[in-house]
């Protein structure tokens, strides 16, 4: 029995929390939502920190909660990581002893990894011997998920770790996030609230709303559908799995081959053969009926008008088909009339920009 | 000095310390529970603990006296009473110290952010092993000054002995009674010499305190 599957339901001051679902037991799993659904909450709950009233909680076929069996688990007693949004280190405690506190507390037969790798990954080996009031936001951030790595946890979870983070600070953290996703042999709860940070590194998505989730599927799925509350976002965007094909070194530029057909993006320094995810925005995709002419546009798709849904301001969620591979463009009202694009039309889909990720 | 003075000296310092072990022990889970619960009965407790802070030390050694004696409702568990003895002296001073000792305790825990708690708990640590672990070193400053503050003014106590002590040399005599005793005898001179040391001391011990704790890296 593999996969995390939970039902809670609690009730705080002007909140309810009612949440039911099972998600994958392995790799990354982001928990969506605007602020105040509670993303959190659920989190504290699965993590024992806040007891539901009513609860069931089962992790890879281990019960740590069940309401109608009066167990539950408190934290201290499940082999779990937890990521605080503010890093939490221990003041008292140097770098090293904040890593090893969970570790020197693991029966040794549990204990996973070791403090020399966790600090390659993360690349605070030169902070062990300093205090946390010594380091930086996004080096608080590393130990704090260092310390949860080290304390061999069955299930990572991950409460916003950047939202206290300025960008140059985020983009630092990143690749580090990345390649913990790669090593990671467990699965990982990731909440956020920031469409960009989840689609470089989640592999599904849950979508919390009022205190319930509200829709859950495999990432490029929910980024393809055009009435959930993500294709409200400005980051709206299709994402799409490619394959890199060719390095054309004159112009410095990748090819990269998709069901559909192929995009051109800026050079990328990896081997021909490797697959790579990209997204492209909706908001960077415009409609043409017939093939442009001259544009500096490199990238035109052939593709067919799925559905459409209106959104605020004028505007519509348009989605198309490129060979099997699902594309998202948001034209305004204006354009859709002028046009006349209508639902299993032909069109030229021109991509502005592509964002590249994992 | 004299061996009576001397005598009182060592009487008043195995006091001071008896006195501040036992708050240390006792006003550690009461400091705690003070800290963190949200029962109605706080803020009573709270009052209590405070009582000896306004109220005049001879009634709380006037109440004490009766409860010591034999028969009264602490002295009745023993044969002859607690009144004009050691352990009588101890328990007096202890609960006149009382709120010396919790009052710095309970605001060193209240100022520990629950959030280090929480992390401590999602990392296998055990509510008794929080305590050892995070509690206890982060409240160091809060410790120190419960341990002076208790210390040092159980070593200026006055009143409350009065009444309960019974001013028996080597048993129940403290500095601060030997002095009143030089005083009513006129000798000016031994009660300026105790007078001038527990002045020093106090001063010392304080200012060793607020060095500590400004000290201190992590609060």
């Amino acid at each position: 029995m593999s996969g995390i599957k939970f039902s809670f339901e609690l009730e705080q001051e002007g909140f309810q929390l009612n949440a039911e679902a099972e998600l994958p037991g392995m790799g990354i799993t982001a928990l969506f939502g605007a602020s105040g659904s509670g993303k959190t909450t659920l989190l504290r709950c699965i993590a024992g920190l806040e007891q539901a009233e009513k609860g069931q909680l089962t992790i890879n076929g281990e019960s740590w909660q069940d309401s109608a069996k009066g167990l539950f688990t408190p934290p201290h007693k499940r082999a779990l990581g937890y990521v605080f949004q503010e890093a939490a280190l221990f003041p008292h405690l140097r770098v090293k002893a904040n890593l090893e506190y969970g570790w020197r507390r693991t029966p040794g037969a549990e204990r996973k990894g070791n403090l020399n790798h966790i600090c390659d990954i993360l690349g605070i080996g030169e902070l062990l011997q300093r205090y946390p009031h010594q380091l930086s936001g996004g080096e608080k951030q590393r130990v704090a998920l260092g310390r949860a790595l080290l304390n061999s946890p069955q299930l990572l979870l991950m409460d916003e770790p950047m939202a206290a983070l300025d960008r140059p600070r985020k983009a630092e953290i990143m690749p580090y996030l990345e390649r913990l996703h790669a090593e990671a042999d467990i699965p990982i709860l990731y909440v956020t609230h920031d469409l960009e940070e989840l689609a470089r590194i989640a592999d599904y998505l849950a979508l919390i709303e009022k205190g319930h989730i509200l829709k859950q599927g495999p990432l490029a799925e929910m980024f393809a559908s055009i009435d959930l509350p993500i294709a409200r976002d400005e980051g709206a965007g299709a994402i799409i799995k490619t394959q890199i094909t060719q390095h054309d070194d004159e112009y410095h530029l990748t090819h990269l081959h998709f069901c559909g057909g192929e995009i051109l993006v800026s050079r990328i320094e990896r081997a021909v053969g490797e697959p790579l995810n990209i997204r492209i925005h909706a908001r960077d995709v415009s409609l043409a009926l017939q093939p442009p002419g001259e544009s500096s546009i490199l990238n035109v798709v052939q593709a067919t008008v799925m559905e459409m849904a209106d959104q605020t301001a004028g505007r519509i969620m348009v989605r198309l088909d490129a060979g099997g591979t699902p594309l998202l463009a948001r034209i305004t009202h204006k354009s859709q009339a002028r046009l006349g694009i209508e639902t299993g039309m032909s069109v030229y889909a021109q991509i502005k920009s592509v964002a590249v990720s994992i | 000095m004299e061996a009576a003075d001397i005598s009182a000296l060592w009487v008043t310092l195995r006091l001071a310390l008896t006195t501040t072990l036992i708050l240390l022990l006792l006003g550690t889970p009461l400091a705690w529970w003070l800290a963190q619960t949200q029962s109605r009965f706080k803020t009573a407790v709270e009052a209590l603990v405070a009582l000896p802070l306004v109220l005049p030390p001879t009634v709380l050694g006037f109440y004490l006296l009766i409860a010591l004696a034999p028969g009264g409702i602490i002295g009745g568990f023993t044969t002859h009473g607690l009144a004009f003895s050691f352990t009588g002296l101890v328990i007096g001073s202890a609960l006149y110290s009382l709120p010396f000792v919790v009052q710095p305790l309970q605001n060193a825990f209240g100022s520990i952010n629950p959030l280090n708690l929480e992390a401590a708990s999602t990392l296998r640590a055990s509510p008794l092993d929080r305590f050892f672990s995070i509690v206890l070193p982060l409240s160091r400053p809060g410790f120190i000054t419960a341990a002076t503050l208790g210390f040092a003014h159980t070593v200026g106590e006055f009143g409350v002995v009065l009444m309960i002590g019974g001013n028996i040399p080597g048993e129940t005599q403290v500095l601060s009674i030997a002095i009143y005793d030089h005083v009513e005898a006129l000798e000016y001179a031994q009660a300026h010499w105790l007078s001038g040391g527990l002045l020093l001391f106090s001063f010392t011990i304080l200012f060793l305190v607020y060095r500590q704790n400004s000290r201190w890296p992590h609060s």
